[in-house]
Parts: structure tokens; C-alpha cells; sequence
């Protein structure tokens, strides 16, 4: 049996693909549906972590390092499988949303907080002295202008994110990987996870590109 | 000349404020008329940009009261931002707004706060421009202009609201030399319109053209106020004496 015939068995490779393709949608779906609400989420916990008073400050911080410390596939099954001891019982969907979005959340409120941080604190007295509320202040003034260092990063996290929707196969949603791992089982034949495997790098090696690209752009701007 | 009849419209009491341990301002009093021009100097550290930074709470105080323009200035969020609109103020490093053309870094405010509407913000802000001489520079953005003309855009910008007074903390001390006159030109057309002004400088000849008082600080106290003349030919206090030795002798 040669490699090809093991490993990229096109027979076995063409069959599967209209599954793969179904739990390609549903990575992305999941990919962006965990990255909306996470940064939504994140920016709010960021605006928290700096602005609000100091116990919700301290709530906020408590937050933050508990879902950095945390491996997303540990809180997801403990999600998905602890809840439910509690009469919690969320459908695996539900359960990779919330805990992806939780991660997400944390990382993406660290980098909504050292952009803000990076904004002079000149822009926000120019802004004070002119009479502009607060809330005006960051949406007209100062996101502006952290949106340039909070790109770079998210861009990051946002590939980090769909990388790690993979982990949802642990709890049976018909992912990329999901679906990879049953057409395997199904043919007895690894092609479909390797197929699956040149999916992800396929769709994410422009953004890892462009995150490099990025991040070299910053470097030379600071110099 | 500032009206003497009417109430001062800055009145600050035995203001004293701390930085943790450190007592920056101590037991300051200072009455300012409408359309009173001060300029406040002395030695570095001595609190004069403290000062006038807790006039609009860019800088809060622990004891002592400041009332503008009859508002109280406290800790209330209505008071301070009722007390922001009737003051403007322009910064050593101008901070003027990066991602926004000149005449947004303009309307910004006027549209945002004083609701007016984008046209009339637009119209008002032009005439601004023209009257500090940089009406072509509109749709350019501050990191091309020149140090001196974006100082120019932030005094147009403080205008924009209609302050009732100004207050500029050391306007021209980052400008290369060939810039400040220009700013300084645009301040003095300013003072002879009658503005409110405190100035916070070293630069003794405009406090000799257009000051009605010199207020020189030293170590957080108000250690000699006087008229510009008495202030430069006789200083009172040895500080005074120092200061004015060390600015005026180069």
C-alpha cells in the first residue's frame, strides 16, 4: 500500500469532501460567531477593567487572568459536561459559543487595554477640556486612534480562534474536524484528515501572512 | 480692560492639593476679572500649570474652593462639564486629534456638545481658522503642519466653543523659536478682544504687552502678584528677583 494510496487517496478524498465542506461552514460560523461576540465582550470588559470602580475593576481583572489561565478545552467540557451536574445543560453549540467567547473575551479585553493605554494621555485632556463626555471621548477620540495597535494582535487571536474551533469535535459538533474524523473512521483511511488539515492551512495561511505583515509594520513605525 | 464692576468670574479660595505626600499647591487665593489677562510664571515645580489645570478638572484639589463664572467646581459630573464649556484650553503639545482632519479636530466638539449642526459647525470653524491664518490648511491633517501652525489649529479649536475664558499652559515652550511668534501674535489678537485669559509662560514680553498681572509663583505658593511693569522693574520678593534675573539675562 503506498503513501499516496494511504494518505491522499483522491477516491476516498472526493467522496468525503461533501462533508468536510458542511463542517467547514460550520467552523466558520462557529469561528465567527465565537470572535463577534468575544470581542464585543472583550471590549467591554476592557472598558471595565480600566474606567470602572475599583471592586468592579478587581471583578474584571479576576475574569481576565481566570479565562487566560484556563485551556479553552478544559472549559468547554467543563461546560458541555460539569454543567449539566448543576441542571445546566447546553447543546454543544451553545457550549463552544460560550466557552470560546468567554477565551476570546479575555485575550481580546488585554489587547482592547494596552491600545487604549497607548493613546496619549494629551488626547483624552484635549477632549476632556472641550467639554466631550467620556463615552464621546473614547468612541470619537480614543478608539480611533487604538484601533491602529489593536489590530495586529486580534488578527492573532482571531486565527488562534478558528484554529480552535477544532476543539469542538471533543463535543460532537460536526465540525471540520469532526466531520474529518468520521469520513476516517468511515473509509478506514487517513485522507480525510489530511484533507481536512489542508482545509484549515489553505483558509488561514493568508491571515497569518497578513498578521506578520502587520506586526513588522508596527515594529518599523515605532522606530 | 477687564470690568472691575462685575463679580470675578474665577474666584479660587485657599485652594491647597497634594500629589500623594507632596503639598503642590498651598493656600492659593486668586480673584480674575472678566477680561483679565494674567500671565502666571516662575520656576519650574513651582505649580503653575497645577494651577490652572484645576480650573477645568483636568486636576482635582483637596481643600478649597474654585467657582467659574458662578459654578462651583466640584465633583459633580454636571458642574465640571458646565464649567468645560466656558473654558477652553490649549496644551504644550497642542494635542490636536491625529485621525482627524483640521477642520473635523474643529467641529468635533461644537457638533458633539454643542449640538449645532455639521453646516453651521463647518461655517464657524472656518471663520476660526481664518482669524488665526490658516484657513488653506482645512482638509489637511495635524502631523503636516508645521509645530506653530498646529498650536494656531488648537487655539481655533478652543474657540470653537465659545469659551468665555482661555487658558493656555505654556503655549509656545515646544515650539522651535521662528514659530512662537506666530502663536503669539494669534494670543494677543485674542487678549485685545477682550478674552479671559490665564497664561502660563516664560515669555516675559508678551506678559509685558498685553497682561494686566503678573502672578509669580514659587513652591506651590503665589509669592508676588503685580502689574507687568511694577513686576519686571521691581520685583518684590528675592525669588522674584532670581527668576527674572535668570529669564531675562539670556
Amino acid at each position: 500500500m503506498s503513501l499516496v494510496h494511504t494518505f491522499f487517496n483522491s477516491q476516498i478524498m472526493l467522496a468525503s469532501l461533501p462533508a468536510l465542506l458542511r463542517g467547514l461552514i460550520n467552523t466558520l460560523l462557529l469561528g465567527f460567531m465565537s470572535i463577534g461576540a468575544g470581542s464585543v465582550v472583550g471590549l467591554l470588559v476592557s472598558l471595565v477593567r480600566l474606567y470602572a470602580p475599583k471592586a468592579l475593576r478587581v471583578l474584571a481583572i479576576i475574569y481576565i487572568d481566570l479565562f487566560r489561565a484556563m485551556p479553552m478545552l478544559v472549559v468547554l467540557i467543563l461546560i458541555y459536561y460539569a454543567l449539566p451536574f448543576l441542571g445546566v445543560r447546553f447543546s454543544s453549540w451553545t457550549s463552544a459559543v460560550l466557552a470560546f467567547s468567554m477565551v476570546m473575551s479575555a485575550y481580546s479585553a488585554e489587547v482592547f487595554r494596552a491600545g487604549i493605554e497607548g493613546v496619549p494621555a494629551g488626547q483624552f485632556e484635549a477632549a476632556a477640556a472641550l467639554g466631550l463626555p467620556f463615552a464621546k471621548t473614547l468612541r470619537l477620540v480614543v478608539l480611533p486612534q487604538a484601533i491602529k495597535a489593536i489590530v495586529p494582535p486580534m488578527t492573532g487571536n482571531c486565527v488562534s480562534m478558528i484554529k480552535d474551533t477544532s476543539l469542538a469535535s471533543t463535543v460532537a459538533l460536526p465540525e471540520l474536524l469532526n466531520e474529518a474524523t468520521n469520513a476516517q473512521a468511515l473509509n478506514a483511511n487517513p485522507s480525510p484528515l489530511i484533507m481536512a488539515a489542508l482545509v484549515y492551512v489553505a483558509l488561514l495561511w493568508p491571515m497569518v501572512r497578513l498578521v506578520s505583515i502587520l506586526e513588522r509594520r508596527t515594529q518599523s513605525r515605532r522606530v | 480692560m477687564p470690568q472691575t464692576a462685575s463679580p470675578p468670574i474665577i474666584q479660587i479660595e485657599n485652594l491647597n492639593k497634594w500629589f500623594g505626600k507632596l503639598h503642590v499647591l498651598r493656600n492659593i487665593s486668586l480673584d480674575v476679572a472678566q477680561g483679565e489677562r494674567i500671565v502666571i510664571c516662575g520656576p519650574s515645580g513651582s505649580g503653575k500649570s497645577t494651577l490652572i489645570r484645576c480650573l477645568n478638572k483636568l486636576e482635582n484639589h483637596q481643600q478649597g474652593r474654585i467657582t467659574v463664572d458662578g459654578v462651583r467646581l466640584d465633583d459633580t459630573t454636571r458642574n465640571v462639564d458646565q464649567v468645560r464649556r466656558e473654558v477652553g484650553m490649549v496644551f504644550q503639545h497642542f494635542n490636536l486629534f491625529p485621525h482627524l482632519t483640521i477642520l473635523q479636530n474643529l467641529t468635533l466638539a461644537p457638533i458633539w456638545v454643542r449640538k449645532l449642526p455639521r453646516k453651521q459647525a463647518e461655517e464657524e470653524a472656518m471663520a476660526y481658522l481664518e482669524r488665526v491664518k490658516i484657513a488653506e490648511q482645512t482638509h489637511k491633517y495635524p502631523a503636516q503642519l508645521s509645530g506653530g501652525q498646529q498650536q494656531r489649529v488648537a487655539i481655533a479649536r478652543s474657540l470653537c466653543m465659545n469659551p468665555k475664558i482661555m487658558l493656555f499652559d505654556e503655549p509656545t515652550s515646544s515650539l522651535d523659536p521662528e514659530m512662537i511668534k506666530e502663536v503669539l501674535d494669534v494670543m494677543v489678537g485674542l487678549a485685545q478682544g477682550g478674552m479671559t485669559m490665564l497664561v502660563v509662560t516664560h515669555e516675559m514680553g508678551f506678559a509685558r504687552q498685553v497682561a494686566d498681572r503678573v502672578v509669580f509663583m514659587d513652591a506651590g505658593e503665589i509669592t508676588e502678584t503685580a502689574e507687568p511693569g511694577d513686576f519686571f522693574a521691581r520685583p518684590q520678593t528675592q525669588r522674584a528677583k532670581q527668576f527674572l534675573s535668570q529669564i531675562l539675562g539670556h
